[in-house]
């Protein structure tokens, strides 16, 4: 009995001291998101060097505050083609990370999709493409119709299966999908 | 030497033989256990070779001994480990013998191996079998347990199986593995108990919180695994069971081996391993849903005749796939699968398991010791240090990026001290206090926000039950005391810090402010008294009625308070909250029982009305860079659980036996007078049992599971934006599958291979018309069907 008496109070004394000893860890670090996307931004030059730059910001990422949208530049105007480019980045991290080139390098697995609403007169065109031939689009053009507005959304899919017909069959992940609401005005 | 001892004895007894012999010794034989007196137990003088039994009422009488002389008595017993005691004859002499009669196997080391009977003779409880158990062997526990009336499972796929009981799951459901409770992050809805079935003897589960040594907080209930019991006997002996299955084209094996002495001394060793590759619903192969688990299990320790201490190491290792189209980017992404009748993701077979996946580490190091007092009872230590290592695997935008995205270690420590009063078998006193200490730790290499945080968090509890027994009435009572503390490290996003308005409500908590985040320190503690209460009345030899109440309060879990964005693996938003108070429980039980070799059956009604009951559900969708999310908030409610589980059980003849199982759930948020999501939908399971024990001890059954629609749900369904169809589109997550019907089929025989070795040949088939079906309680139903036909064979070996 007192053996056992003496066994118990050292385990429990023992039980003691580990717990307390485990409380000296070092305050966690910080983690920035090496995985986030916050900014997308669609450049838009036309031959006579008008540009236009369309940019969606979300800084907190999942974060409750939703993604700021701007157009900024001069207006996108009709009948006219455009060279393109999309380029991602997070800036959750300093300096920011510039995710295009990631996306770029695994370019197989990856594919940007340009959808205009059926009312906005735009189509566009890929302007680079992966290892296999297949669309990439991070480079692109938009040529406009005639005057008229509506809904622009870039998608980027990770992982889609490529070729595809367009977003309905390439399947995949979404990392990306931003809406700008755009007007096509008047040379 | 033995000759001269021998000499010598007769020597000694030669002189007092000249001297005085006319004394006597008597007195009764005793069962230290529960003070039974044991007749037919053998005494035999050594010195003489007098041999004598005790009579009806376990009284010894040894006449014509010598004064003065010690002698040597050797007590046996058909059911008790035999004995040496010497006695001293001073006149007529007066002496009780002691003996082990109710330790007839060593699992008694296990603080808890006779916990059920004594804890829950009021409370309802159900039990799975050695039998029952390996007959799973290749499955998991969850899988094993699905089997018990009012038990179901909340899956993710097939291979994370968590047990639900009587609706409720997670941290509401307390897991103790020998003695030990399990510390494995099972707040997670896709956390499945960290245990290996194989390394069970039995498993009991008590549906509700009468279990109240084991916790205060099992709202739900309490599972208890124990380990196999090993007998005293200088034996070695083994086992081997190799399964095979044909759905998942793998399988496992598991082996025992044990050694045991006459002396107390044991150690036994048991290991398994299962490996399965992707499984198949009835039309296509699940796209990595492999798994492969190696468990390791060594126990040693000796059991003397009234003390016994062991120590024990075990090691849960799996890897398991998630099905690969069920991770989705976006809340359109999920639209996408849901309105399509195949999976997004069909690969070709293969055993390779690629992220989306989990690795995970379960490792227990224990040793317990108890010691046992005449006239008083038994008194139980054990120390225990567990440590989980979680891993999950998701899919990266950068593929070369094998960095799982989810890194937890969680270690506790544990101290129990119990006591047991025996020493009248009419009444059952147990009292006890535990401690413990636990640190979580999310490793920030991942570069992903952590899910859980950092945190150390101490509990105590201390309780006392008791029962008496008083002709056909049993009372019992019980209450307990838990504090529980929680200190916790956790980065929150300053934009939901302050959407939440806890930057108004909790100021004091910010440690440090890195712009976009803060670091802030919440410290929680929490009193939660629970308390039971029940009666048991035998009507006569057949019927018996149990009533039971149970109040039990949870403190809420990690996940609950701190989470606060993207669950990757849900494609959801989930939002915890600081401001959580515990939960409370009242539960009452009621039995009735009718038990006779014909008939026998059991209807256990119940009622739970819970407060501050933490659910989660949707409430919205949020605006990302990738689309709309919906987002899951949690929230505290009032809510009601009523059901009824049912096990009935015919026995039409010597051969047929027809065993029926209804369960039913009925659960409400009585808050908003809505059902309660993830409810289990009503089921019922028929099986008709052919058995002839004369031939090979052939056993072959057929089984109907009928799984009805679940009808209440809330309408939790919303609507988002497909930017390919330019038009909102609803995401249907609220409406349940169909009911279906699987019928599954197992015959078993058992051979003698020699007269040490038996091999018994079990062929099972599961979902035997590969019928296609989905589980309102599977996850992965909004991607795919779950599992198609399983044909398993299976091999056991005793040796």
């Amino acid at each position: 009995m007192k053996t056992i008496n003496t066994y118990i109070i050292a385990l429990i004394t023992g039980m003691i001291a580990i717990s307390c000893s485990s409380d000296d860890d070092n305050t966690p670090q910080v983690i920035n998101e090496d995985e986030v996307i916050t900014t997308v931004r669609i450049q838009l030059a036309n031959s006579i060097g008008l540009t236009t730059t369309l940019e969606s910001v979300d800084a907190d990422g999942d974060g409750p505050n939703p993604p700021v949208f701007s157009i900024t530049g001069e207006p996108i105007i009709e009948n006219t083609e455009y060279v393109g480019s999309v380029t991602f980045f997070n800036e959750t991290v300093t300096p920011a990370e510039n995710v295009t080139l990631e996306v770029i390098e695994e370019s197989n697995e990856h594919q940007v999709f340009f959808t205009p609403a059926s009312g906005l007169n735009v189509t566009t065109a890929y302007g680079n493409f992966d290892d296999n031939g297949n669309p990439l689009g991070t480079a692109f053009t938009l040529t406009t119709g005639e005057v008229s507005g509506g809904n622009f959304t870039v998608t980027l899919r990770h992982e889609p299966t490529k070729p595809n017909t367009g977003l309905a069959d390439a399947g995949g992940d979404t990392d990306v999908e931003v809406t700008f609401g755009i007007s096509v005005v008047i040379q | 030497m033995k000759f001269f001892v021998i000499l010598c004895t007769f020597m000694c007894c030669g002189n007092a033989i000249a001297q005085d012999c006319t004394y006597s010794l008597t007195g009764y034989v005793i069962d230290l256990h529960d003070q039974e007196t044991l007749a037919d137990a053998t005494l035999s003088i050594e010195e003489g070779g007098r041999v004598i039994q005790t009579d009806a009422k376990g009284k010894y009488t040894f006449k014509n001994l010598c004064q003065g002389t010690t002698y040597s008595i050797r007590v046996s017993h058909p059911s008790c480990d035999a004995e040496n005691i010497k006695v001293t004859i001073n006149g007529d002499t007066e002496r009780t013998i002691y003996m082990e009669h109710h330790l007839e196997e060593l699992g008694e080391v296990s603080i808890t191996a006779e916990a059920p009977k004594n804890a829950g003779k009021t409370a309802v409880e159900s039990s799975l079998s050695t039998e029952d158990i390996q007959a799973n062997s290749a499955g998991s526990l969850g899988d094993a347990l699905n089997q018990l009336s009012g038990v179901s499972s909340l899956n993710t796929g097939n291979t994370v199986v968590k047990p639900v009981i009587q609706g409720l799951h997670s941290s509401r459901v307390v897991l103790i593995t020998d003695g030990t409770r399990l510390q494995d992050q099972e707040w997670g809805v896709e956390h499945a108990p960290n245990v290996d079935l194989n390394n069970a003897g039995s498993i009991a589960v008590i549906k509700g919180a009468a279990g109240l040594q084991y916790g205060g907080d099992a709202v739900g209930g309490t599972i208890i695994v124990n380990p196999r019991r090993i007998p005293i006997s200088d034996s070695l002996y083994g086992e081997t069971l190799i399964t095979g299955v044909s759905n998942g084209r793998g399988g496992s094996i598991t082996s025992t081996l044990v050694k045991s002495y006459n002396s107390g001394w044991y150690g036994s060793f048991q290991g398994t391993l299962k490996r399965f590759g992707d499984f198949e619903a009835p039309n296509y192969i699940l796209s990595n849903t492999g798994a492969f688990e190696r468990d390791v299990a060594v126990r040693i320790g000796v059991n003397k005749y009234s003390y016994g201490v062991e120590a024990s190491y075990t090691l849960y290792n799996n890897e398991l796939g998630i099905l690969r189209a069920s991770h989705v980017g976006s809340a359109a992404d999920l639209a996408n699968a849901l309105n399509s009748n195949t999976p997004q993701v069909i690969e070709d077979f293969t055993y390779t398991i690629n992220p989306p996946k989990q690795e995970i580490k379960h490792q227990t190091a224990k040793l317990n010791a108890y010691k046992r007092f005449n006239d008083i009872g038994k008194l139980s230590f054990q120390y225990d240090y567990q440590q989980n290592n979680r891993l999950e695997f998701d899919i990266r935008r950068d593929s070369e990026d094998v960095r799982p995205s989810i890194d937890l270690e969680l270690r506790t420590h544990s101290a129990t001290l119990d006591f047991d009063y025996t020493a009248d078998n009419s009444v059952v006193v147990k009292a006890g206090i535990v401690g413990r200490s636990q640190t979580n730790f999310p490793d920030p290499s991942t570069g992903i926000r952590r899910l859980i945080p950092d945190y150390d968090r101490t509990d105590f509890g201390v309780y006392a039950l008791a029962a008496k027994t008083l002709d056909a009435w049993t009372l019992e009572g019980g209450v307990r005391y838990d504090y529980n503390y929680i200190n916790a490290e956790k980065f929150y996003r300053t934009s939901f810090w302050e959407a939440r308005g806890y930057d108004v409500l909790f100021p004091e908590l910010v440690v440090e402010d890195f712009g976009s985040q803060l670091l802030t320190n919440p410290e929680f503690t929490y009193h939660n008294v629970s308390a039971t209460a029940g009666a048991g009345y035998d009507f006569n030899d057949t019927y018996s009625l149990t009533l039971n109440y149970a109040l039990s309060n949870r403190a809420p879990n990690p996940s609950e308070l701190f989470s606060d964005g993207l669950h990757q693996s849900a494609s959801r938003i989930e939002l915890g909250d600081i401001r959580f108070d515990k939960e409370t429980s009242n539960k009452v039980s009621v039995a009735l029982s009718r038990k006779r070799t014909n008939w026998s059956f059991t209807i256990a009604p119940f009622a739970n009305y819970i407060s501050d009951f933490i659910l989660i559900e949707p409430t919205g969708s949020q605006q990302t860079l990738r689309g709309n999310f919906p987002v899951w908030e949690y929230r505290q409610t009032d809510a009601r659980l009523l059901g009824v589980d049912v096990d009935n059980t015919f026995r039409v003849s010597e051969h047929i036996e027809i065993a029926n199982q209804l369960s039913i759930v009925k659960g409400q948020d009585t808050t908003r007078d809505l059902p309660l999501i993830n409810m289990p939908p009503v089921n019922t399971t028929n099986r008709v049992t052919y058995t002839n024990e004369k031939w090979h001890h052939l056993k072959v059954w057929v089984e109907s599971q009928y799984v009805f629609r679940q009808n209440e749900f809330p309408d939790t369904n919303f609507e988002i934006f497909i930017v390919e169809a330019d038009q909102n589109v609803l995401v249907d997550v609220s409406t349940p599958p169909d009911a279906y019907h699987l019928i599954n089929l197992r015959g078993q025989l058992d051979f003698d291979v020699s007269n040490r070795s038996t091999l018994e040949i079990a062929l099972a088939v599961n979902n035997l018309f590969d019928t296609s079906y989905r589980n309102y309680l599977n996850r992965q139903r909004f991607f795919a069907d779950d599992l198609g036909r399983n044909v398993s064979l299976q091999l056991k070996v005793n040796y």
